[in-house]
């Protein structure tokens, strides 16, 4: 299996503050890779370095086989951010239209993408007019547009109803059999059982990396909660 | 290009969507020279020679105000570093934002300038192409420095402040209230430096004479020119990354 991005010591340091400390990982081609770690772990500051958005990363980042944030790569990497970043003043088909205009898609993308994401009957709705969880689906139809090859999304399932997020989790896991990456965070545990890989990201550091049924089995704990807090508590102390 | 088309169009929609802001743009500057117009209900003459003045000055300002907001919005918002991970380019942005305020300073500055011919009864004996052209190449030049400026500020209100902060002397030091030959030197000097300055001087020696003179030239060639200096100021701003 090939990589789809490659981290290789990869360190940022934020107002004297280590963020990401010597981190080093793989994410498989065609797989749905949770990054799983409590609020201020370093996720969106390792998503941001692979997008290339990080001023001030050390280290190696790789994606699609080009450095991070190459403009070869950028119409093939889709990006939701942690906010909801489209323009409230605008209708979601608006905002689709403009970014699809910016990633090439056509008309019958943008129709797929608000299909993908249940937004069908919201489309001339302005986006500062609808729910939070509905705004941060429209951020993720965006990211969906172009066909990426690999789509970074910090977060995108907070908010949302269980039934919703079930859909969202099915539609990432479809659009990874169809070839696509995806790299998905996420402070719910509950979520990390439906991603095929687990990235463990504590303090900035890489605690474990592996399958949900390796992270188990290597803990022997019942379920990933449990398993997360024992590889917390097998951390040298002060390190 | 079709980036770039695709940009303006998602400015203006923003516009439209925005309809007050909107109606201030247009009607403000044509209430502004009515009230002009009366306060010197007697001299007719000084209404002839200020009004060519402001009409320049207005869309300088409220483009500066209004593209420092919105592409302050963009980067606190985060759709600018959304849209910058696309490939979309800087340029596509800049020049997407330049076509959109351009075409809404000329609706400006249109209306205003019908107002001012028409009801208000202003008598331009001068060049007229040329000072619409003045008016136009300074509402450019304010959109191009909000842009730059909108780097600079962290909030709307830090935005809002640069217009006295920023705006504010170019209005005092421009030969607007006091000729520019009769300053201080220093005062001299930094209106010199100053590009609504030859904007104002242009305006003025364009709307007495339809000859068209060295010094003309000059004006118009300091405001075209300090449009791409600023915008490329702008550019550099426009930062994929940040820390």
């Amino acid at each position: 299996m090939s990589a789809a991005v490659e981290i290789d010591r990869l360190s940022v340091v934020r107002g004297g503050q280590p963020v990401l400390l010597e981190l080093s990982a793989t994410v498989d081609a065609g797989t749905v890779t949770g990054l799983i770690g409590p609020s201020g772990s370093g996720k969106t500051t390792l998503m941001r370095c692979l997008m290339g958005l990080q001023r001030t990363a050390i280290g190696a980042v790789r994606v699609l086989g080009r450095p991070a944030g190459a403009q070869a790569t950028r119409g093939r990497v889709g990006y939701v951010t942690q906010g909801v970043s489209v323009y409230l003043d605008l209708t979601v088909a608006e905002n689709l239209a403009y970014f699809a205009a910016a990633v090439g898609a056509s008309r019958a993308e943008e129709a797929a993408a608000l299909d993908a994401v249940a937004l069908g009957e919201f489309a001339d709705r302005r986006v500062d007019r609808l729910s939070g969880g509905q705004q941060a689906r429209v951020s993720l139809a965006t990211a969906l547009l172009g066909g990426p090859e690999l789509l970074v999304l910090d977060e995108p399932t907070v908010g949302l109803d269980p039934l919703l997020r079930d859909e969202l989790w099915t539609l990432f896991h479809r659009l990874a059999a169809s070839g696509a990456t995806l790299l998905v965070s996420s402070h719910v545990m509950d979520e990390a059982r439906r991603c095929d890989r687990l990235m463990l990201l504590r303090e900035g550091k890489l605690l474990a990396d592996g399958s949900p049924t390796d992270l188990l089995a290597r803990t022997g704990a019942d379920d990933l909660d449990a398993a997360f807090l024992r590889l917390v508590r097998a951390q040298p102390e002060g390190s | 290009m079709r980036r770039t088309w695709a940009t303006s169009g998602r400015v203006l929609r923003q516009l439209r969507h925005d309809p007050r802001t909107v109606g201030l743009m247009l009607v403000v500057p044509c209430l502004l020279l009515t009230l002009l117009r009366y306060v010197f209900d007697d001299r007719p003459d000084v209404f002839d020679r200020a009004a060519p003045i402001l009409l320049a000055i207005f869309p300088f300002t409220v483009m500066f105000v209004i593209t420092s907001v919105a592409v302050l919005r963009e980067r606190s918002t985060g759709t600018l570093e959304r849209v910058l991970t696309t490939p979309m380019s800087k340029l596509d942005i800049l020049a997407g934002y330049a076509i959109a305020f351009g075409a809404a300073s000329v609706v400006q500055v249109g209306l205003a300038l019908a107002v001012c011919l028409g009801p208000l009864g202003l008598q331009v004996p001068g060049n007229l192409g040329l000072v619409v052209a003045f008016t136009f190449v300074d509402a450019l030049l304010g959109m191009a420095l909000g842009l730059f400026l909108s780097a600079f500020a962290h909030s709307e209100f830090q935005a809002v402040q640069f217009l006295p902060a920023f705006v504010l002397p170019q209005l005092l030091l421009c030969g607007l209230l006091a000729p520019r030959a009769q300053m201080a030197p220093v005062l001299r000097w930094l209106s010199d430096v100053m590009p609504l300055s030859y904007a104002v001087d242009g305006v003025k020696r364009a709307a007495v004479t339809s000859t068209w003179t060295a010094a003309i030239t000059t004006d118009l060639l300091v405001v075209c020119l300090s449009v791409p200096i600023a915008l490329g100021l702008g550019a550099l701003s426009l930062r994929r990354q940040t820390p």
